[in-house]
């Protein structure tokens, strides 16, 4: 956007050459109006994002970084991942296991997610209601990250409220390990807090939909599973994408999160770039940076390849 | 009569100070307010009692800025405008000295120079040599000129760091659960513990005390646990990955309260931990000990560096405050928690006998040892886990360190958090 404008203010310079000097200012004045943001992306954006391209490409020692292109970054990323008879490599399987944590939260948001936003939109009749409701979904929010995951410690244990009920309803024998520093309390964790990035773009699109659709639908003979597959999820795909992005995004560059709910035992991404920065390995912690933000970039483009969001927008 | 050396020599050079701060130092600091220096280290030392104290004492202000012990590390090498103190470990310094930020610090102006103990300048505990494996403090304690970049091999006037505090780790346990003695690093990978087991998330650190554990299995003695050759690290991260696989950790831990959590809610009985965390369990009333193991300890080391950039009245203050640090009540505070102040005499001079003989001299307590706050951390009879002072920092096997081939580990680390 930013580069595609000063071509077309510039294109429309010599289509009038003899214009008087006001409307030549006239002409500039969106070129003005797009300037701020423009230098904020330039700045805030454009410009740490090549500097970690270029840096992804730098040699490092312990204490300081060589400015001398190299590839070691990256062929140190995906040592020994040719060869797949050895099993696959730490890059690969911190890949997947970072991909596997996001299929399952995505999964389980959008489930959630839609649930919710549909209860909202097509369920509770007023809007005073809707609205208190709503606001009830950004719960998870009240408080700060780090004591709603410590908190989690207590009620999921080993000695938790959870385990200690299950043990005296005589459900289980002994204390389950898997509630706690697990792959589910990470994604516990992570549905927790991110169902709400899906439910507001989708309760958004949903709220749009035309409710003589929904009649039209029922007079038409659908039933209530049809009139919602044919016609509600259709129309609330926006939404349902924009909430993908937002649960898909995170999730991918979180370490956090993985590192406190998992025990700090399961690798992500994020993780392993944080490991590297503490170690003052920024070249190669740029390189991670990179191939993830080309993997993220990836998705987002086949999302949105599939679903125009911008027709709603 | 070495304390009354001590104080006599105190007593001079607080005399000479006297009259040099008297001629110039003093009218210029009072015309200018007070001093503001700017302290960077993780928050072990950064106790609001001390930045009181320093108020009170020499006026200065101390802005404490806690960062982990990592982020010391960055902060010391990427931004060394933004700090004015850096209260580090030795271990860091074989990163921080190379990039040229820290000065060396002149010991002619560190009045207690001379008192500060042998662990520090020649590796010994009441003249017994301490185990120096890894980045042990008198390997990196000076350096050729006040702005060398590499280490002096013996004492010279420049130094890196002016020891503060130091201690000797082990891991914690909670006696309740396990109900018989531990005696060896090998019990922290015993089946026994499976799924009840925690080492602390800090690669440099945490392979270390898997080394005390391979060594303790007779798997593999190493040359020097805290510089370990690619093999040994493949060894060391092997036997880790296996007892990962078999479900032997609960979790890892990465800061002072995770490790606290994770103890004193029963989620882990044996793990790596630190003093205090150890001391913070028992005073929730949860049985935890410190406990020795016959393969010894893995020590640490703090000090206080200057950044070369620190000039005229912060450089003053800077020392004002090194010096005052020295000088016994910072000691004496420190000691109380469970660590060791660099200058004993004076901190001996700032506690009471029972205490003293609790903390440093392996004693029963003889009343109630009170934490600075005045709650009670310890009832009158308790002995100090691991016992005296040169019993504990003679046990000491190796010390925390940076490995030629620390790329390489980080590497080899994540293939283990990934595994």
């Amino acid at each position: 956007m930013s580069s595609s404008l000063p071509d077309t203010a510039l294109g429309a310079l010599p289509a009038v050459p003899a214009a008087p000097a006001r409307r030549r200012r006239a002409s500039l004045a969106p070129l003005w109006q797009a300037a701020p943001l423009t230098l904020v992306l330039l700045l805030f954006f454009v410009f740490p994002l090549l500097a970690t391209a270029v840096v992804s490409l730098w040699d490092y020692t312990e204490y300081s970084l060589v400015p001398a292109a190299t590839p070691r970054n990256y062929v140190e990323m995906f040592e020994g991942c040719g060869n797949l008879a050895d099993g696959l490599c730490t890059t690969f399987r911190t890949y997947i296991s970072t991909l596997r944590l996001c299929g399952m939260v995505w999964a389980a948001t959008l489930v959630l997610g839609f649930t919710a936003s549909y209860f909202l939109c097509f369920h509770v009749r007023t809007q005073p209601v809707r609205m208190a409701l709503f606001l009830l979904c950004t719960a998870p929010f009240l408080t700060s990250n780090v004591i709603r995951m410590i908190s989690w410690i207590p009620l999921l244990g080993r000695e938790g409220v959870v385990n200690s009920a299950l043990l005296s309803l005589g459900i289980v024998e002994a204390p389950q390990d898997w509630l706690l520093f697990s792959e589910f309390s990470v994604v516990l964790a992570f549905v927790h807090l991110y169902t709400l990035f899906v439910v507001v773009p989708v309760f958004n699109s949903m709220m749009r939909i035309d409710r003589r659709l929904l009649e039209a639908a029922r007079d038409a003979g659908a039933s209530g599973w049809q009139t919602l597959w044919h016609v509600v999820v259709p129309l609330s795909k926006p939404g349902i994408v924009i909430g993908s992005i937002f649960v898909i995004v995170l999730v991918m560059g979180d370490f956090v999160t993985v590192g406190v709910m998992g025990g700090q035992q399961i690798a992500s991404v994020g993780k392993v770039i944080q490991v590297q920065m503490s170690y003052l390995q920024f070249p190669a912690a740029a390189a991670q940076a990179m191939v993830l933000l080309a993997l993220v970039l990836l998705i987002i483009t086949v999302m949105t390849k599939l679903v125009d969001i911008r027709r709603e927008l | 009569m070495q304390e009354a050396k001590g104080i006599g020599r105190r007593a001079t050079l607080k005399a000479a100070a006297g009259i040099a701060a008297a001629g110039l130092a003093a009218p210029a600091v009072h015309a200018q307010g007070p001093v503001t220096l700017r302290y960077v280290g993780t928050a072990v030392n950064q106790h609001q009692g001390i930045k009181d104290k320093v108020k009170e004492d020499l006026g200065i202000v101390l802005e404490y800025i806690p960062v982990v012990s990592d982020d010391v590390v960055r902060r010391a090498v990427t931004q060394p405008n933004s700090f004015d103190i850096l209260d580090s470990e030795y271990w860091m310094l074989k990163k921080i000295i190379p990039s040229g930020n820290l000065v060396g610090m002149d010991a002619k102006r560190i009045k207690l120079v001379d008192e500060i103990t042998t662990v520090f300048t020649k590796g010994e505990v009441a003249g017994r040599p301490i185990g120096g494996q890894g980045t042990a403090p008198w390997k990196v304690m000076y350096l050729p000129a006040q702005n060398g970049r590499s280490f002096a091999p013996e004492p010279t006037q420049w130094l890196t760091l002016i020891p503060t505090t130091y201690n000797a780790d082990t891991l914690g346990i909670r006696p309740d659960r396990i109900g018989r003695p531990i005696e060896s690093w090998a019990e922290l990978l015993n089946p026994e513990f499976k799924g009840r087991a925690s080492i602390l998330n800090i690669p440099s650190i945490g392979i270390m005390d898997a080394a005390m554990v391979v060594e303790a299995m007779g798997q593999h003695t190493y040359a020097d646990k805290g510089n370990m050759t690619r093999a040994e690290i493949d060894l060391t991260m092997r036997v880790l990955t296996e007892a990962k696989h078999a479900g032997q950790f609960r979790a890892f831990w990465k800061d002072f309260n995770e490790s606290v959590n994770l103890m004193a809610s029963g989620e882990t009985v044996i793990q790596s931990m630190w003093s205090p965390a150890v001391t913070k369990v028992r005073s929730m009333g949860v049985p935890c000990v410190y406990q020795p193991l016959k393969e010894g300890y893995r020590a640490w080391a703090a000090g206080f560096g200057l950044p070369r950039t620190l000039t005229g009245r912060k450089l003053d203050a800077a020392y004002d405050f090194i010096n005052w640090f020295l000088s016994g009540w910072a000691g004496a505070f420190l000691n109380r928690q469970g660590y060791y102040a660099a200058v004993l005499s004076t901190a001996k001079a700032n506690m009471e006998p029972y205490e003293w003989a609790y903390w440093m001299e392996g004693k029963p307590a003889a009343q109630d040892i009170k934490a600075p706050d005045g709650t009670v951390m310890e009832k009158a009879g308790t002995v100090r886990d691991g016992g005296s002072f040169e019993e504990r920092m003679g046990a000491v096997a190796c010390w925390n360190a940076v490995m030629d081939e620390n790329d390489y580990m980080v590497r080899k680390w994540n293939e283990f958090i990934a595994a």
